[in-house]
């Protein structure tokens, strides 16, 4: 039972944060199909960090180091995002795809070229990091406490606050609800939709870093995040982009992804004699559903998904 | 149709031929680049090789054999793409033609290697199964208004572990790989109709190629010419003018993805029902070929004829990656040139407003020029520009894209329903 809270409070985290990372892009007016491609770059880039800084140094410096190389290559990742569109009107369901078949690619590529340099034999694309991940474990009781849970948290509380609580996040929102009218009051739209991607590719990038230390030691890039940058889009639709509400959404896809996980662990549940593949689908089937109850009556931000054009009122 | 003659570089195709030109060179430049940082030594050999592929054997007969496998795997990669364009000129991105290939795939295994049955209702039951998850998504979007991408991303991977535990049952004892369709089944494998013997004998060579060159053709055909194709392209265009004008929009909806899921779970069928390849039933990520499909269509211009030779270029480098020195550097690079074509398949409308607005201002230029000239009395006048432009110079031409293009026109119309 504890295990299967701990699984689900670190597949919540991992959740939370790419889903405020949509978040804040889609306020802004930005759809962010790249989420997953994000996630991707992040978890490389945290996963470097883990394979490059020596186990000995302090837990902090870890963490710190760790998070700063996610969230630096999140940012670099979604910046593809902004130029092509928001700069260059590109259509934002392609690049978003391809970013996320790039992040992929780009990833098996790194990795593989790296693990060759260091030894030919290996042309895995996996990264290992097990004495580097006890860094952001802290054992209480049996229960693994993960300090990204915390984090998740810290971003929750920061993104609800700066959404609904400050200048920058109102105008955030009103670029992605009526872009004309935010720019006639002197808002830069385009600043604006910059920001709004460069902190989902931030949130994103965490993402990616938390997901691959969630309750393995070692990651294959070759196989990306498995369609969890589109289940935060769904939990973030589920949420009705509301921070509040992506958190408890969060939680009850977290449950069904931690099942899948631990289900061995209940007898109940191996009396069942379900395949494992049955739980695997689980949180895709869920979301296909919920989604399906939740869509009608969506309130996303209206202006999302068209690029702003100053010329056009 | 346009009353005058255009300049050669104004005309829709060739700019879309250029730009495809562009992406090609650009994201076939990038990938240098990647190499030459991961290791500077075989760059140059590695890039040419994937630009190669089958032509990396001397001997003109195996190079013949090849050629016709890298043919065998482009058939079931251009039926994706025709899946995509589909739906895409309908206004809808199905990303979910990967799942609905590996519906497909899974379907025809299972009625070749469990019913034993013959080739042609395995076809038929893959395009059924494609259809099905398709049908799904169109469901989801005319009635819950659950956004194609999304729905169709989740059915991907409700698809691969569902056609993984089905296949679990036809898998070899001793591997994760499905039954050889050839030893358990012949009656399932695809006519050659001696096909193969054009390829150095390749007995993979099979109807599969020209079916998928004639779905390419019918495609084109229902598309632009068939009443049909016009009332699902005005949907695409706008959803409550087609309502409007007493067009079923809902149905049209579901009809286009239950088409464009055929298409790919045909596709899937053109390749596991020639033999080339067997499903791996531990398989834990769905098969490139639907992504890659969408570079295929996109760099195709958004025609299916484009699509065909699109197609084949996608397939040719990414069997020329296979082929790449393993020793320094991975076959996923193909994979990440394709990626980088799509991704610069993005800027192509950017491309074309761009080419014509420069084409526009030279006009425009030349006008004014034309007009100092006839304005100045004397025959050796300077060919400086004036610097007031007279101002009943107007260009003849527009500066904007023609409103004709469809690629256009989707990406201001798409989403806001995420």
């Amino acid at each position: 039972m504890l295990l299967l809270i701990q699984y689900t409070l670190i597949f919540a985290s991992v959740l939370v944060l790419v889903a405020l990372g949509g978040c804040f892009s889609e306020h802004s007016g930005v759809i962010n199909l790249g989420l997953e491609g994000i996630m991707v770059i992040g978890a490389l880039g945290g996963a470097m960090a883990m394979k490059y800084i020596s186990p000995d140094v302090p837990a902090i410096v870890m963490i710190l180091a760790v998070i700063c190389c996610s969230v630096l290559l999140g940012m670099l990742y979604a910046s593809l995002l902004a130029v092509a569109c928001i700069n260059c009107k590109a259509d934002q369901t392609i690049v978003g795809t391809a970013l996320n078949i790039l992040a992929t690619a780009a990833a098996t590529v790194i990795v593989k070229a790296v693990n060759t340099a260091e030894n030919p034999d290996n042309v895995s694309s996996t990264v290992q990091y097990v004495s580097a991940k006890r860094a952001f474990l802290v054992n209480i009781g049996g229960f693994e406490f993960n300090w990204f849970m915390l984090v998740a948290v810290l971003a929750l509380i920061a993104a609800a606050v700066t959404l609904y609580r400050t200048r920058f996040g109102l105008r955030l929102m009103a670029c992605g609800e009526h872009p004309q009218a935010a720019d006639s009051v002197g808002i830069n739209v385009y600043k604006m939709r910059w920001a709004g991607v460069l902190i989902s590719g931030m949130l994103g990038g965490l993402g990616g870093i938390v997901y691959i230390t969630a309750g393995v030691s070692e990651w294959k890039f070759e196989n990306g995040v498995a369609g969890f940058g589109f289940l935060a889009l769904a939990v973030m639709i589920f949420g009705q982009w509301k921070p509040g509400r992506i958190a408890l959404a969060a939680l009850l896809f977290g449950l069904f992804r931690a099942l899948s996980n631990v289900y061995a662990g209940f007898s109940f549940l191996t009396a069942l004699n379900i395949p494992s593949s049955i739980y695997n689908m689980m949180p895709y089937i869920i979301s296909l559903v919920v989604l399906a109850f939740t869509s009608k009556k969506s309130r996303a931000p209206k202006a999302e998904g068209i690029p702003y054009d100053k010329g056009q009122r | 149709m346009r009353t005058k003659k255009e300049p050669f570089l104004k005309r829709n195709w060739v700019q879309s031929l250029l730009a495809s030109l562009f992406c090609v060179v650009l994201g076939l430049l990038i990938g240098y680049i990647v190499l030459l940082f991961i290791n500077p030594a075989g760059a140059w050999d590695a890039i040419t090789t994937v630009m190669k592929n089958f032509f990396t054997y001397p001997n003109p007969t195996v190079a013949n054999k090849y050629f016709g496998s890298t043919l065998v795997k482009t058939a079931p990669l251009l039926m994706c793409a025709l899946s995509i364009q589909f739906a895409y000129k309908v206004g809808l991105f199905n990303i979910g033609a990967a799942g609905q290939y590996v519906a497909g795939a899974g379907a025809c295994l299972y009625m070749a290697l469990a019913l034993n049955l013959p080739w042609w209702l395995c076809l038929l039951g893959s395009m059924a199964a494609g259809a099905l998850l398709g049908a799904i998504s169109g469901l989801l979007k005319s009635y819950c208004n659950v956004n194609e991408v999304i729905s169709g991303i989740m059915l991907n991977w409700i698809g691969l572990y569902t056609v993984n535990m089905v296949l679990t049952n036809v898998k070899e004892s001793t591997s994760p790989y499905t039954y050889q369709v050839a030893s358990f089944n012949a009656s399932a494998l695809l006519p050659s109709l001696g096909l193969g013997k054009l390829f150095s004998n390749n007995q993979y060579v099979t109807i599969a190629v020209p079916l998928a060159v004639i779905m390419a053709v019918v495609i084109k055909i229902v598309l632009d010419k068939s009443m049909f194709g016009y009332e699902l392209k005005a949907t695409g265009y706008n959803k409550s003018a087609a309502k409007y004008c007493g067009m079923k929009e809902k149905r049209n909806i579901i009809l286009t993805l239950v088409i464009s899921g055929a298409l790919a779970g045909m596709g899937a069928s053109l390749l596991y029902l020639t033999g080339y390849e067997q499903w791996q039933c531990t398989q834990s990520s769905v098969p490139a070929m639907g992504f890659n499909g969408i570079a295929a269509t996109f760099l195709g211009g958004l025609d299916p004829i484009g699509t065909v030779v699109a197609s084949y270029f996608i397939q040719h480098i990414t069997s020329g990656g296979a082929y790449v020195d393993k020793t320094m550097y991975s076959s996923q690079i193909s994979d990440l040139i394709c990626a980088l074509i799509i991704y610069l398949c993005g800027f192509v409308l950017f491309l074309k407003y761009f080419l014509n607005s420069r084409l526009a201002k030279r006009e425009e230029k030349a006008a004014v020029r034309a007009a100092a000239l006839a304005a100045e009395t004397q025959p050796e006048a300077p060919t400086e520009v004036q610097p007031e432009a007279p101002a009943e110079v107007q260009p003849e031409a527009p500066a904007e894209t023609p409103p004709d293009t469809p690629a256009d026109e989707d990406s201001h119309g798409k989403g806001g329903e995420a």
